[in-house]
């Protein structure tokens, strides 16, 4: 589980309603909330935001709201790795569960700037700051999340239970 | 024996089927209710689908409650809630509430009898967490979660940690619930609970209404919560035993509990307290507001402050009064029932009188759903429970947040500002 894209970097305690505002909430095919992601914070996010791109924010990402709506944007609009210095607990469950990989480390976010070219190891938890030449070390993914995410999610990992139980 | 363990460590085992469990433990545990609504739930019927079971663990722990666009506010909402009903449909579920009969899921809920203490209850809604008010786990999760507990009746959790909250003193003049939790998350931010719960305890909760404890347990999430709760005491039995027939279980924490963090409060000095733009973490007490801080309009109503004692309240002041002319205040009883009482009190009538418009259950504009969407530059004081960017409308809008009493006050007043300005005095009883 390696990702490597350029750095898109915002602040503390991003919402999950600036992710997807509740006025696009009234769907949920990712192709369409994808085009909405980010939109009150960032308008032309969706324009900058290219296949592989690693979104890095501050503390308490995803913070307010269940809506899964949230992952799924940013998930559906190419981001392939988020890291934050820490998420709020229904962002976070809901990207392992629909299998958004993502990971806390508060000083790859202060040694990531705007921009620059980011690889994420997320089963050794190893980000390097290409640009910079930096390396940080976040707590490794916990087996427990890592064999959801292995699963491609919590729908998968759920179905291989439910045959191993029958 | 075992380890010491707080409230929410004891339900969290108990329904895991272990003895012990410790703060960072990953669990699988039985859940007895799963709820959605009808934003969430089209997404986890979606991934329920993928999971390939012909049925749903339990017809009878199942909660849906089409709340947020309904009755519909356009096709694409009216097609997801048709989506919704016709998965109820088809696999019974017993606990679907059609319009006219439903609320705002929060309210609904313990209304209905649905949640009892020692519960372990999920739901996809991040203010599920108000259920703590009957000492029960709650928490929010979100869709595919939901569609797993649907499929299986199992969800998996991190045993949080807890900060323990020991409230003491009695609350006095216009303060509420909604006062007391905002000058907590003013004290400890938006993520001072991060991971955590929050555990309530003290002879002050004696001075909280269950009302309050709701209102208390709905905002755990605005500090970063993974859920709130509160211990059980006479005030809560009494409304169990109103409201369900279903078995309940107490559970204490240990006295020797471990917390990461505790707070003694003295409610007595609480002041109604308003949270600014644009966190719920941006509080200032009632007198700290020195400057005008005019208003378009005045929501009294959500999962947060829309049951009968915040529109009694709400009625208390607007009563022989009138909205400032030019504000909208637009009032929302949180369920049918609800509603039904304040009819019968005659607080619809004191409303309408005032000028106020008032609104069938549903989070209309709590989240910018609809029913009172603000436009560019519109400042709003509600008593809902977020104050996001863009959370009532437009990206260029305000919200404030406050208790029902500075709201209507408020509203008469056309700036944030309290009853007492109205030249009325707060209960002391």
């Amino acid at each position: 589980m390696n990702f490597r894209g350029r750095a898109h970097k915002y602040y503390d305690n991003i919402d999950t309603d600036v992710i997807i505002p509740a006025r696009y909430l009234n769907t949920s095919d990712p192709n369409e909330l994808a085009k909405h992601c980010l939109e009150d914070l960032d308008k032309e996010f969706v324009n900058k935001v290219q296949k592989g791109d690693i979104l890095v924010a501050g503390r308490n990402f995803g913070c307010g709201s269940s809506r899964e709506h949230a992952p799924i944007a940013i998930k559906a609009c190419g981001v392939s790795c988020v890291v934050a210095k820490s998420f709020a607990r229904i962002f976070y469950r809901n990207a392992i569960n629909i299998g958004l990989p993502i990971v806390e480390c508060p000083e790859a976010v202060d040694g990531i700037e705007n921009g620059d070219e980011v690889e994420v190891d997320l089963v050794n938890g190893v980000i390097k700051n290409i640009t910079k030449g930096k390396e940080f070390k976040a707590k490794p993914f916990p087996e427990f999340m890592q064999n959801i995410m292995k699963a491609g999610g919590l729908i998968e990992f759920v179905k291989g239970e439910l045959k191993r139980d029958a | 024996m075992s380890k010491p363990m707080t409230m929410s460590q004891k339900i969290l085992a108990y329904h895991a089927g272990k003895e012990y469990v410790e703060p960072g433990d990953l669990i699988f545990a039985n859940v007895d209710l799963v709820l959605g609504n009808d934003v969430t739930t089209p997404v986890a019927i979606k991934e329920f689908e993928k999971i390939g079971v012909d049925k749903v663990f339990d017809k009878d722990k199942i909660a849906i409650v089409p709340d947020h666009f309904t009755p519909n506010k356009d096709i694409k909402s009216a097609q997801q809630c048709k989506m919704v009903r016709e998965f109820a449909k088809k696999y019974d579920i017993t606990n679907y509430f059609e319009v006219g009969e439903m609320g705002i899921e929060h309210a609904l809920l313990p209304e209905k009898g649905l949640v009892v203490p020692g519960d372990l209850v999920i739901g996809a809604d991040s203010h599920t967490c108000t259920y703590g008010a009957l000492g029960s786990f709650s928490t929010g999760i979100g869709s595919t979660d939901m569609a797993c507990a649907m499929a299986t009746g199992k969800c998996w959790f991190k045993v949080p940690e807890a900060i323990k909250f020991v409230l003491y003193g009695r609350k006095t003049g216009w303060v509420s619930g909604k006062d007391i939790i905002l000058h907590i998350i003013g004290m400890i931010g938006v993520d001072g609970a991060l991971y955590k719960s929050m555990e309530y305890t003290g002879e002050g909760l004696k001075s909280l209404s269950m009302d309050d404890r709701f209102t208390i347990a709905n905002m755990a999430i605005e500090a970063g919560a993974k859920n709130g709760i509160f211990e059980v005491d006479e005030k809560t039995i009494e409304y169990v035993k109103q409201h369900s027939t279903k078995p309940y279980k107490i559970f204490r924490a240990d006295e020797d509990a471990e917390y990461s963090e505790v707070y003694k409060i003295d409610i007595s000095k609480i002041k109604p307290t308003v949270a600014f733009p644009h966190l719920p973490e941006n509080t200032r007490t009632i007198d700290e507001i020195t400057e005008k801080i005019y208003i378009d309009q005045v929501v009294i109503g959500s999962c947060t402050n829309g049951r009968i004692e915040d529109l009694r309240i709400a009625a208390k002041i607007l009563k022989g009064r009138k909205v400032k002319k030019g504000l909208r205040c637009i009032i929302f009883p949180a369920t049918q029932n609800i509603y039904k009482q304040a009819l019968k009190e005659g607080l619809i009538e004191i409303f309408i009188d005032a000028g106020c418009v008032v609104s069938t259950p549903t989070c209309g504009p709590c989240l910018g759903g609809h029913m009172g969407i603000l436009a560019e530059g519109e400042k709003a004081l509600a008593t809902t429970n977020r104050n996001f960017v863009g959370r009532m409308g437009h990206p260029n809008s305000e919200v404030y947040l406050s208790s029902p009493a500075i709201a209507a006050a408020s509203a008469v007043l056309g700036y944030i500002g309290s009853p007492e300005e109205l030249g009325m005095k707060g209960d002391e009883e």
